[in-house]
Order: structure tokens, then sequence, then C-alpha cells
């Protein structure tokens, strides 16, 4: 039969050939080292400048690091043991740390106090971070500023619990008010809670024994990094509320209240930081009543989340702008009225699309932080500026501290902002 | 037959300020008003009282009044016999002048970092990510301390001294000092102003040529090369004028007189530490910003353009870029705005801004707290307000023409 077939195929071939190695130069190291650095005459040029400067930065910084004395009593004892040589005097690190982190005046026996309430932080923060957790430990999450405060500042536990009593009691008759109308809730439970903390006030008076379970610490006593992590905590959370408040208010129908909120946002958000912590230092005693005796702290604890709050309210009112008009309809079409469709239709899709911005304004005003060291208040840049640089010990100790402080702030903002990426992209439900 | 009638306008009731959507705002407002009024009136009460009893009041004469501190870096004339007042403007100078000079050397570092990030080479485009996630993550203030350090670790004058001296100036006409940066200063002559006005004039022409060459490529479609004519504009008629005058315009150059550099210009420590910091750490937030930018533009654009036939250079100056430029100057601006307001801790390098002069040094003396800051918040509200209503004018001017 096969010589039946007038046109035979000549050849062919029954089993496929092995598959090859990509050429040389298209694969392996060599490969990508020509596509990555030398691909082009500017591209070779920019890399033999990044070697250059690669090899400056080097060799100037790990002879530093490598002759680094972690040892030592004072800057006279680093360059005895250096003996000229090139090597950082990081012992000021481990003779000081304790200082840096909590100032210099906390007692050394309360350290215990601030590591555990930073400790628990992450506890509380957890389950708001990440929605895979139980969402039973939100409770905790509420109970923690109370918490917190009370092994930061100590002193009596009643006015503690006072404390937490009055938002209990507020949130009971908010609760109980809400279904009717949301501004009567909100009210009647701010005034309880108020009423509860005034009268909270004659019992703990009353109650308080002379030794209280934790030491009372004053806060002109906190110092050093725990105060930058104090303001930005406490700052941030209460900036958030207020935020949304100016935000809502700027996007009022009512002119007036958007005028309002228009000349507070604008004008704290065209002013430095620098001139609000002066306002705190030196005018805002001026505005008080002639008794009143606020403590540093707390004054600039409210200008500090007055300024944050002008900053994430133009967050939010981007997120409040982004949502389309349909969203606001909807709301009205429902029949609910304004504080319903804004709990719960506008509100919660506009913080989700704002938190990005919320977090960059959160990293800012951690970093903003270090600025209550020009009034004077020894956080970790004022710790390191004052007594530790003035001292005579340490006298000339310069790169390893700040660079130490550079490393602190750089862990946490960094952290910070990658947990924000990471949550931009969970959150990106919209399709691409 | 059914007829159509508007339901009946009932009359108003009081109760309808509460229960009316209609008037219920206007309640709203009246409390909010009456609630503003009322913390306006405590808080002013508050300050009268206070005011009393500390025997103050609220004056602005001290801006008259001697100063008696000296400024060392100055744009004007100012010595210590000058008034608070004067003390004021030296410092609003200074703070101008950091302002300007970090704007335009955050914008170069921003840019370059921003287009390098983006680059093919790994190692530069790492490298960049590192510069600048390490001067985001930090605080500014760290870094004009860090930065301030470093420029004092430079040589002292005395180095420059004696025939075995360790450092020497830069051309003869620059140097590194740890007391700042000494440069020549031109001196003005007479006849330099000629040479001034053809250097302007000269500017004037660059834009009108651009002008012409666009008229005529819209016109008869003839494209005119811009950049060299542009270029050779710029220079080439103001050092003809500088000759044919007979070279006005000389330079002083800084000499080591004694102890210390004389002559030329000084560029004091605070300032180049405040400059430098201010533009690395804005200059790294630009970067994020001209970065996104790019990003912004669709691929398909680049790739339409090119289809079209458009070379390299054409698709990014006229396809490319537009279009990025909308997405990257509004943050920019407020970049610029963020460096105006971070020079006010040219207060921790001491060097003499608004905020040290009139917020720090001034408000000691005189005790006058609520007048200096108040004036300073104005000042800073000022500046943030007309950068403010530049942005707005241009975003109105480049925004996209819906139908």
């Amino acid at each position: 039969m096969a010589d039946n077939n007038t046109n035979p195929i000549a050849y062919m071939r029954e089993t496929p050939l092995p598959q090859l190695d990509p050429p040389a130069s298209e694969a392996g190291l060599g490969h990508w080292v020509r596509q990555n650095l030398f691909s082009s005459v500017l591209n070779t040029v920019l890399t033999l400048a990044a070697f250059v400067s690669l090899y400056f930065i080097f060799t100037s910084t790990v002879p530093w690091f490598v002759n680094g004395v972690w040892q030592s009593e004072s800057i006279r004892g680093c360059r005895e043991v250096l003996e000229g040589a090139t090597g950082g005097c990081f012992a000021v690190l481990t003779e000081r740390w304790n200082q840096l982190l909590f100032g210099f005046t906390y007692s050394d026996d309360q350290y215990w106090r601030p590591t555990l309430a930073f400790a628990l932080l992450f506890v509380a923060i957890a389950p708001v971070l990440f929605v895979a957790l139980p969402r039973k430990m939100l409770y905790f999450t509420l109970l923690y500023p109370l918490l917190a405060f009370y092994l930061i500042w100590g002193g009596s536990i009643y006015a503690t619990i006072s404390t937490g009593l009055g938002f209990v009691v507020g949130y009971l008759v908010y609760s109980r008010f809400v279904a009717s109308s949301f501004a009567l809730g909100l009210i009647g439970g701010v005034v309880a809670a108020f009423v509860t903390w005034w009268l909270g006030g004659f019992v703990v008076d009353a109650i308080a024994p002379a030794t209280p379970f934790l030491e009372e610490i004053p806060s002109r006593k906190m110092g050093g990094f725990m105060l930058n992590m104090i303001l930005g905590v406490v700052c941030v959370s209460l900036s958030l509320p207020l935020g949304i408040a100016l935000a809502l208010g700027r996007q009022s129908r009512l002119p007036i209240i958007r005028i309002i909120c228009v000349v507070f946002i604008e004008f704290v958000r065209g002013v430095p930081l620098i001139t609000l912590l002066f306002v705190a230092n030196v005018i805002l005693g001026y505005f008080l009543p002639p008794d009143t005796n606020f403590d540093l702290i707390l004054r600039v604890i409210i200008m500090i989340t007055m300024f944050s709050a002008a900053y994430i309210a133009e967050v939010i009112r981007g997120g409040l702008a982004a949502l389309p008009t349909g969203q606001y309809e909807a709301g009205d079409s429902l029949g609910l009225d304004y504080a319903q469709s804004m709990r719960l239709i506008i509100l919660p899709q506009a913080l989700k699309i704002s938190i990005p911005g919320i977090v960059n304004v959160a990293v800012g005003l951690f970093k903003d932080t270090t600025l209550v060291s020009v009034i004077s208040m020894f956080d970790l840049v004022g710790m390191i500026r004052g007594p530790i640089l003035a001292s005579t010990e340490w006298n000339g100790v310069y790169w390893e501290l700040f660079m130490a402080a550079a490393v602190l702030f750089f862990v946490v903002c960094y952290g910070i902002s990658q947990y924000s990426q990471w949550l931009e992209r969970k959150l990106a439900t919209d399709h691409r | 037959m059914s007829t159509m009638t508007d339901p009946p306008q009932s009359a108003f009731r009081v109760s309808m300020l509460l229960s009316d959507t209609r008037y219920r705002g206007y309640t709203f407002q009246a409390i909010a008003l009456f609630c503003l009024i009322i913390a306006m009136a405590y808080l002013g009460m508050n300050l009268v009282r206070n005011l009393a009893a500390a025997g103050l009041n609220i004056s602005y004469n001290f801006l008259g009044a001697p100063a008696g501190y000296d400024i060392n870096q100055r744009l004007i004339e100012y010595d210590s016999q000058s008034t608070h007042g004067q003390a004021a403007i030296v410092g609003i100078l200074n703070t101008l002048l950091v302002a300007f000079l970090g704007i335009i050397t955050a914008t170069v570092l921003g840019v370059t970092a921003g287009v390098l990030r983006l680059s093919n080479n790994w190692l530069v485009s790492k490298m960049m990510s590192i510069y600048v996630e390490a001067f985001r993550n930090v605080p500014v203030l760290i870094w004009i301390l860090v930065i301030n350090g470093l420029v004092t670790q430079m040589a002292s004058p005395r180095e420059y001294r004696g025939d075995d001296a360790t450092s020497s100036m830069w051309l003869d006409a620059v140097a590194f000092t740890n007391r700042g940066v000494y440069i020549p200063a031109p001196v003005w002559n007479d006849g330099s102003m000629i040479v001034v006005l053809t250097f302007f004039a000269s500017i004037v022409a660059i834009f009108a040529y651009r002008r012409y060459v666009r008229n005529l490529l819209y016109t008869t479609g003839k494209l005119l090369p811009t950049f060299l004519p542009s270029i050779g504009l710029l220079i080439v008629p103001t050092i003809l004028m500088f000759y044919i005058m007979g070279q006005p315009v000389g330079l002083d150059y800084p000499e080591l007189k004694g102890f210390n550099f004389q002559g030329g210009t000084q560029i004091g420590r605070p300032l180049i530490a405040l400059w430098l910091a201010l533009s690395v750490y804005t200059g790294a937030f630009i970067a994020e910003n001209v970065r996104a930018g790019i990003l912004a533009i669709p691929r398909g654009q680049s790739e339409a353009a090119a289809s079209l036939g458009m070379r390299p250079g054409r698709v990014m100056n006229l396809v490319v870029l537009p279009q990025a430029l909308r997405v990257i100057i509004p943050p920019l601006i407020s970049q610029y705005l963020n460096i105006a307001k971070n020079s006010s801790l040219a207060i921790a390098v001491g060097y003499a801004d608004i905020t040290a002069t009139l917020g720090g040094i001034t408000l000691n003396q005189t005790g006058r707290a609520i007048e200096s800051v108040l004036l300073l918040m104005l000042f800073y509200l000022f500046i943030s307000l007309s950068i403010s209503a530049v942005m707005n004018i241009y975003n109105n001017s480049v925004k996209l023409q819906e139908r």
C-alpha cells in the first residue's frame, strides 16, 4: 500500500523536539543585569552614579556602626575605647534608653505602667484594624481609654470609674431616645453623661482613699517617646469625631453652620502647628476663667486636636464629595431624615473611601508631635536636645541620638502607612 | 373630571420650627449662632478679666519700640536700634526667602526622584524608594536638626588660614564653613541697570517668540524649533550688553581676614540647614505626587499618540505631561504651602524667620503674647490663602470642559 502513495511526505518527525534552554543572553543573572541596570547609555550612567554614591555612603557609615561602642559611662569612655578610630558612641542609647522612652522625671519603679498600656494598645486596636478578629474584642477596645488613662496617670480609681459610668449612662439614655429622634438622643445622652460626672465628682471626693492603688503621676512628668505616643493616639482619636462633625457641617445646607465650619477649618489649616502651640503655651490661659489651671499637656492636646480635626475634616469632605449623588437621593427617597441617612448610608461609605487619607493625616500628626519640644516640653526630641545633650557625660554625642529617634519614628510611621496600603487593597471592591 | 390643585398651604405655626423640615433648619442655625455668641462672649469676658487682673492691655505700640537684638541673616538694613516692627519685616523676608529657595530645590529634587523611581533601572528605582520612605516617615524637625549637625561638622574658618591650611576655597570664590557658605556677591556699577533690563527684555522676547511659533504652527502647519532659540535669546543679548557697557557688574569675592571671611555674601548655617532639610523632606512628598500623576495616565494615551506617529519626546510633551500635570499640580501646590508653614521650624536652629523674631524674641522681650501670636497667625493665614487662591485659579483654568 505504501508505494501507492503518489505524494509521500518526504520526512515527518514523530516525536517533538526537547525544549532548548533560552539563549544565554536572554536568561539568568547576566540578562537581568543587562535588562535592569545597563539597558541604555543613560541607564548605565545612572547605575554607575548609584554605585559611586552607595560606595560613599557605606564607607562613611559602616565603620561608624561596626566600631560603635555600646557599653560606656560617658562620651569620654567611648573615646578611650575607640582610641581615635571612627565609631559611634551608642552607649548613650543603652545608658539613657529609659529617659528617651519615658522622660527624665518619671519614677523608675513605675515604668511598667506605660509599658503595659502600650502593650495593651495593640490588643485594643487589633479588632479595629483587622475585621477578621472576633468582634467581642471591641468591648476591650471601648474599655481601653479608661484603662490606659488609669495606668498612665494613676490616682484614685473611683475617678476613672465615675468617668466610665458617665459614658455608660450617656449611652443608655442615647439608645433610649435615638429611635424617636437622633438629636434628642444625642443631647439627652450628653446631658446625662455630664450629670453623672457632676454627681460622681462629689462621691469620688468623699470616698477617695489616702493612698491610691496606683500612685498618681502628674502630667508634667510625662516625657520622651511616651509623650509622643500619648499625644498622637489621644489627638487622633479625639479629632476623628470632631473632624466628621466639621466635614458634615461644611457640606451642610444651613449657611450659618457652613460658614462657622469653613472659617474654623480654613483658619486652622492656614497657620502652622507651631503657632497653635504658642497659643496653647502662652495665650490659652487668658481665655479661661482666672481660677482654672489646665496643665500644659491638656492645653497642647486641645490645640493639636483642633489642628488635626481640620485636616481630617477636609479628608472626609473629599470622601463625602466622592459619593455619587444617587446615594444621597436614595436616603431621601427611603424617607430617612438627615441623621439617619448620614449614619446609615452616607458616612459608612464616605469613611471607607477616606481611610487612606485619614491614615496619612494620622502619620503626619504623629510626626508633628515632635514640635512640642519647641515650647519646651520634653518629648523624644526635647529629651535629646535638652537633658541628654546638655549633660556633661554625653555632650557631643549627636548622630547616635538623632538616628535612634529617626528609627523609632520610622518604624511607627512606616508600619502605619504599610497597614493603610494593605487596607486600601483589601477595601478596593470596585471592578478594575 | 378631577382637578389638580396644590395642597392647601397651612399657616405657619410655632411648632413647625421643630417639626417641619422647611423651618427646622432655621431653629438649628439660631441655636448654633446663639451657642457661638455665648462661647465668644465667655472667652472674651475671661480675656478682659484676666488682662485687667494682670494689669495688661492690648496695644500694638511695642512694634515701634527699639528691638535691641541683632539678626545675622537679613535681606534689608537692620541693627539692634531698629524697631520690633522692622525686626518682624526682616523675619517676614527671611521666611519668604527660605520658602522660595526651598520650593525651587524641593521641586527639582522631587521631580527627579519621582521620575527616577519609575525608571526601569532596578538599582536607581530602589534607591529612590528608600529615599522617599526614609524622609516621609521621619519628622521634619529631626531632619532639620540632623542637617544642622552636618553643617556644623564642616571646616571652621580657622582651617582656611595659614600656609598649611587643611581646607581651601572652591575656585577661590566659595568657602564652605561651619558658619555657613560664603559666595561672591554681585557689585552693581553704573550701567548695570541696562544689563538687567536687557535680561528681562529677552525673557519677554522668549515668550513672544514661542507665541509666534505656535500661531505659525496653527495657521500654516509649519513648525519652527523653539528650545535652542529660547536658550539663545535668554543668554546672548545679556552677555552682549554686558560687554558693550564695559562689564558693569562685578563680583565681590569673600576673603579670609582675621578669624572669619569678609566680603561676599554669607549664607548662614541655620538658613542652609533649614533650606536643605525642607527641600529633601518635601522633595520626598513631591516625588510621590509626581509618580502618582504619571501613573494616573493610562498607557493607552501614550500608545495612541505613538500610533499617530508622534516621536517619544512629543508624546511626553503634548499628550502625557498636560494630563499628568493636571493631577500633579494641586498636591504640588499644597506641598509648597507646607514648605511655607514648616519654615516656622526655623526657631529650632536659630534662623531669624518671622516665628523666631516676632513669635520668639519680640514676644519674650515685650511680653505681648496675644498681639505677637495674632500677627504671626495673620501673616501665615495671608500666605496660605494667597497660595490657595492661586491654586483655585489654576484648577479652574485646567478643568475638563464637560458637557
